[in-house]
């Protein structure tokens, strides 16, 4: 029959007796890793430290640019355009918000009541992405021309009154004005924000909703104490797809702004394969980049999702 | 490598131990064989260690330390798809992407069988499953999955099967009918079968021989009635069923027996079943389980024959669940004295209050170390 | 009120449709004026209906190059980044290894950053190298943005694997190749699929990068951005409308086959 002996405790750790056990993988990792990371660092970090020290040279096109730590270039930078970085922000606050309060309902109706259209509303979100963004973009200029019934309703509900009041139209028209600009970065930047917020909640047990009804919570109590709390994921990584590219955005506001809508976008692409002033473009781009990133982490700390990726 | 030719089949562990990266010992050294064409089965709560005990005998856990032997061959430092060793894994893995037939096919197709087919069908035939070849695995119930687990691996011929929680997901009823099914798969292929579980039921069902793991060890083994009827610990006493354990004293000798001091009383116990101390003064744990032990009214007290072991006590709470009564009666030696009576003739004055003597035979008395944990394996059972 | 409380059971419901009329409507508009005959060098008024540019799609100078270009550049890039990205994403999930964080974050980072800082750097340092402008540049370019976002496809599937298959199929004789080919492979494929179709619809529609680091070359999006500027032909929103038919039938074909297939089994 069996036997059974209680081995005395191990004197020492298992030392590798003849064979040594399968270490299969240990450097696995590190090939796998090795292409993707070297193609990130050469294409994507080194171009980061490029960058960060173009903005500190001082040369022309002419004779060849130096670093000399002339950090000059940032004040100047920001002295001349800070209304455009300041746009930029404003413009691609506005149409975040705007995108979470559109997005919010389609992502909750595809999620909870879409029943058998779910799948086809899915695709009706997605299949836009296939035409080019830029022929979409320039539709815009047909839907809001001047004499079409946008606008024509507009203006006879007074509503145009209103946003030119707050200037954010001018003169009975809305393109060519800050209004084109947020609703083409809303139009463009909201599937960025109903994919994730569809994701975390399509997440959400529905029997959570029934649990809040049981427990006296009315709908909307329902929505602001359970749902919205556990949508918070989607909301968050919702918001910074949509901020992240729209702030850095300079297709809108050429397409369907003016010169007064320039966006900080504009003004680097422009110092930048116009103008040539690489020194400016590169301090002007490393601005809105640090920016960026500071305001990314302060809002992920603050929202205390930290596992967005 | 200590090799007998009459036990070619036998799978022997030597020493081995499993110790993680992170410093935690999952598997102190143990040696452990199993016998060829045997139902074994390795018990314990979540995190005894026994399922990388199996892990370790299939190659998916490398050990620290000892070897793993199929018969004569060592296959420690052999991969998994080199052992003649199959699992039935737990909640299954079954491969999504394939259907059943498919399923059941991959071990045969991976040694380079041509012709499958048959080899297939008869297996599904065996389990049940002819009908459901072409389906995918989540178009099946979770026991026709469970079926289909150990379908794909029997069909390879192992020496030994590997089966990890194999009915943990299933209910109760379905439970019991698998269990019934896996032992006559076994009878019928006569494959040595490695069962881990924490459902002592199941391991004492199904397996021709138990062994009882704990923190990393092997507690005790044997076959379930030995188990049952004379654990060596007071883990095994208490995980396996439920053990009435009494703090006591030897006081002497009587022939084969220890007559021994609990509370004002005397109980006697063969030295043959106390796996503790036996010289006079030592402290021993003694033990009985609920079923064997008789109640009578304090009033009939005098009918109770000589020769048994008895203690007084008052009745604390009875509840009545079909085909016995369980009672828990407050005594002075013990104050949740466990008591399980069948069903036959209720005595009526057996209510809560009531003062009883509760008697048993001293055969069915065991005796344990009292240097040990009295409440060890309680919670486990509990949980598990 | 019946209609207040009808109306508020279904707010949600018309809020939705109401985003979506939006989304959809740039789309309505491209196709409508596929169909125009513009007067001028501009398509943004209507004037009359006519199917000449679906009859001649290519008869814009350089339009079809462009598009085939895009293609072409769409096809590599996905290949690349697919094929980097899943290496990466096998590594993050299965493997213990040092600078765990460091490579989290050189993933994370270039989904953070907005379009033109990346495109400004990229061509300082392209401008730096002395590397020439066109194909490749743009090709490079695009595998770096796609990566990260075929990482994170990948890693969200391969982490819901159950280890327990891979060890199923190495105790079933699978040895490490046919492991990897026969079940890891097929079971992380949705999740791959996804990073592929994600790296495809990014690479050809981007913009901003290609423009800064194309040079001469010019894309389907570059020729669509110039011809915003001297004039828009029609066969900009035959293409477009085109892509957007052909996305819609591929999606409804592909999932009127599973559903197909899934019928027949149970």
């Amino acid at each position: 029959m069996s036997t059974l002996t209680e081995a005395p405790p191990p004197l020492a750790p298992a030392e590798p007796e003849g064979k040594p056990p399968r270490k299969r993988g240990r450097f696995t990792p590190y090939w796998l890793l090795l292409p993707g990371m070297l193609w990130l660092v050469v294409f994507f970090a080194l171009p980061m430290i490029y960058q960060a020290s173009t903005s500190v040279q001082t040369g022309s096109l002419e004779d060849g640019y130096n670093v000399t730590w002339h950090f000059a270039t940032y004040w100047d930078a920001l002295a001349e355009y800070w209304p455009q970085f300041l746009r930029s922000v404003f413009y691609a606050a506005a149409a975040t918000v705007l995108c979470l309060l559109l997005g919010y309902p389609l992502a909750y109706l595809i999620a909870f009541r879409a029943g058998r259209w779910r799948n086809l509303i899915m695709i009706l979100v997605i299949a836009p992405f296939f035409t080019s963004f830029l022929i979409r973009t320039l539709a815009w200029k047909t839907i809001l021309a001047d004499n079409g019934p946008v606008v024509h309703a507009l203006n006879s509900l007074h509503i145009l009154d209103l946003t030119d009041f707050l200037g954010w139209t001018a003169g009975d028209r809305v393109l060519a004005t800050p209004l084109a600009v947020v609703c083409g970065l809303t139009y463009n930047f909201l599937p960025f924000m109903i994919l994730p917020l569809y994701t975390s909640l399509e997440r959400i047990d529905g029997r959570l909703h029934e649990a809040a009804g049981d427990l006296y919570a009315k709908p909307w109590t329902t929505f602001r104490k359970v749902t919205f709390p556990l949508s918070m994921p989607g909301v968050v990584s919702g918001t910074l797809l949509t901020f992240i590219p729209a702030a850095g955005d300079y297709v809108n506001s050429e397409l369907l702004g003016s010169t007064d809508t320039r966006m900080i976008g504009n003004v680097i692409q422009t110092q930048f394969l116009r103008i040539l002033d690489y020194p400016t473009a590169a301090a002007l781009s490393f601005i809105l980049m640090a920016a960026i990133l500071a305001m990314v982490t302060i809002y992920i700390r603050r929202s205390g999702t930290e596992d967005l990726v | 490598m200590k090799t007998t030719p009459d036990n070619s089949g036998d799978v022997r562990l030597s020493g081995i131990s499993k110790t993680y990266d992170n410093g935690f010992t999952a598997v102190q050294p143990l040696d452990l064989t199993v016998p060829e064409g045997s139902f074994f089965a390795l018990l314990g709560a979540s995190g005894c260690g026994k399922t990388t005990t199996l892990r370790m005998i299939a190659g998916l856990e490398d050990p620290s330390s000892g070897t793993v032997c199929l018969g004569d061959q060592d296959v420690t430092h052999l991969p998994p798809y080199k052992r003649p060793v199959n699992t039935v894994f737990q909640s299954y893995a079954l491969f999504p992407h394939l259907d059943i037939f498919e399923n059941v096919a991959f071990g045969l197709r991976r040694r380079g069988l041509k012709s499958v087919k048959k080899q297939v069908e008869e297996m599904l035939d065996l389990v049940q499953l002819g009908e459901q070849a072409r389906k995918k695995p989540h178009q099946l119930s979770g026991g026709q999955q469970q079926r289909v687990a150990v379908a794909r691996a029997l069909i390879n011929h192992p020496r030994v099967l590997l089966l990890d929680e194999p009915l943990g997901a299933l209910d109760l009823k379905l439970r019991r009918q698998m269990q019934l099914e896996l032992k006559r798969i076994q009878t019928e292929v006569g494959i040595t079968f490695v069962h881990v579980t924490h459902d002592q039921e199941e391991a004492m069902t199904m397996a021709d021989t138990v062994a009882v793991m704990n923190a990393g060890r092997v507690e005790q083994l044997g076959s379930p009635s030995a188990l049952y009827e004379n654990p060596n610990t007071t883990f095994v006493a208490n995980f396996l069923g439920t053990s009435n354990l009494i703090e006591a004293e030897v006081d002497t000798k009587n022939g084969d027996d220890l007559v021994l001091r609990a509370g004002g009383g005397k109980l006697v116990l063969p030295q043959a079943r106390c796996s503790g101390p036996t010289t006079a003064g030592a402290k021993v744990l003694v033990g009985v389980r609920p079923e064997k032990i008789a109640l009578t009214h304090a009033d009939d007290a005098g009918t109770v024959p000589e020769g048994r072991n008895r203690v007084t006590g008052k009745i604390a709470d009875a509840s009545f669940i079909g085909v016995s009564t369980q009672y828990v009666i407050d005594t002075p030696v013990c104050d949740e004295f466990e008591v399980y009576v069948q069903n036959v003739e209720r005595d009526g004055r057996l209510v809560p209050g009531a003062d009883v003597v509760l008697h048993w035979s001293p055969a069915h008395t065991f005796g344990l170390d009292a240097a040990q944990d009295i409440g060890a394996g309680t919670e486990e059972e509990a949980a598990a | 009120m019946p209609f207040l409380t009808w109306l508020k059971r279904r707010l949600v419901v018309i809020a939705g449709l109401i985003t979506l009329a939006y989304l959809l409507l740039p789309n309505v508009i491209v196709t409508v004026f596929s169909f125009n005959k513009p007067k001028g060098r501009f398509n943004y008024e209507w004037q009359q209906f006519s199917t000449d540019a679906w009859q001649d799609p290519c008869g814009v100078a350089d339009m079809c190059g462009s598009l085939s270009l895009s293609l072409q550049i769409a096809v590599w890039a996905t290949l690349g980044a697919t094929l980097l990205g899943t290496m990466i994403a096998f590594a993050l999930v299965r493997y213990r290894f040092r600078a765990r964080g460091a490579v989290n974050s050189l993933i994370f980072l270039p989904m953070a950053m907005p379009e033109v800082v990346m495109a400004a750097s990229l061509l300082t340092l392209f401008l730096n190298m002395g590397a020439p402008l066109g194909f490749w540049t743009i090709l490079i370019a695009h595998i770096m943005f796609c990566l990260s976002f075929v990482v994170t496809a990948v890693k969200a599937r391969v982490m819901s694997m159950d280890p327990r298959l891979e060890e199923a199929a190495r105790d079933l004789y699978a040895g490490p190749v046919q492991t990897f080919l026969r079940v890891t492979l097929p079971i992380a494929a949705p999740g791959i699929a996804a990073g592929a179709l994600l790296s495809f619809a990014l690479s050809f529609d981007d913009f901003i990068i290609t423009n800064f680091n194309a040079g001469s070359t010019v894309t389907f999006p570059m020729f669509v951005w110039g011809s915003a500027q001297r004039g828009t032909p029609v066969q900009i929103n035959v293409i477009g409308t085109a892509m957007f038919l052909l996305a819609v039938l591929f999606v409804l074909a592909s999932m009127l086959i599973t559903n197909r297939r899934n019928r027949q089994k149970a």
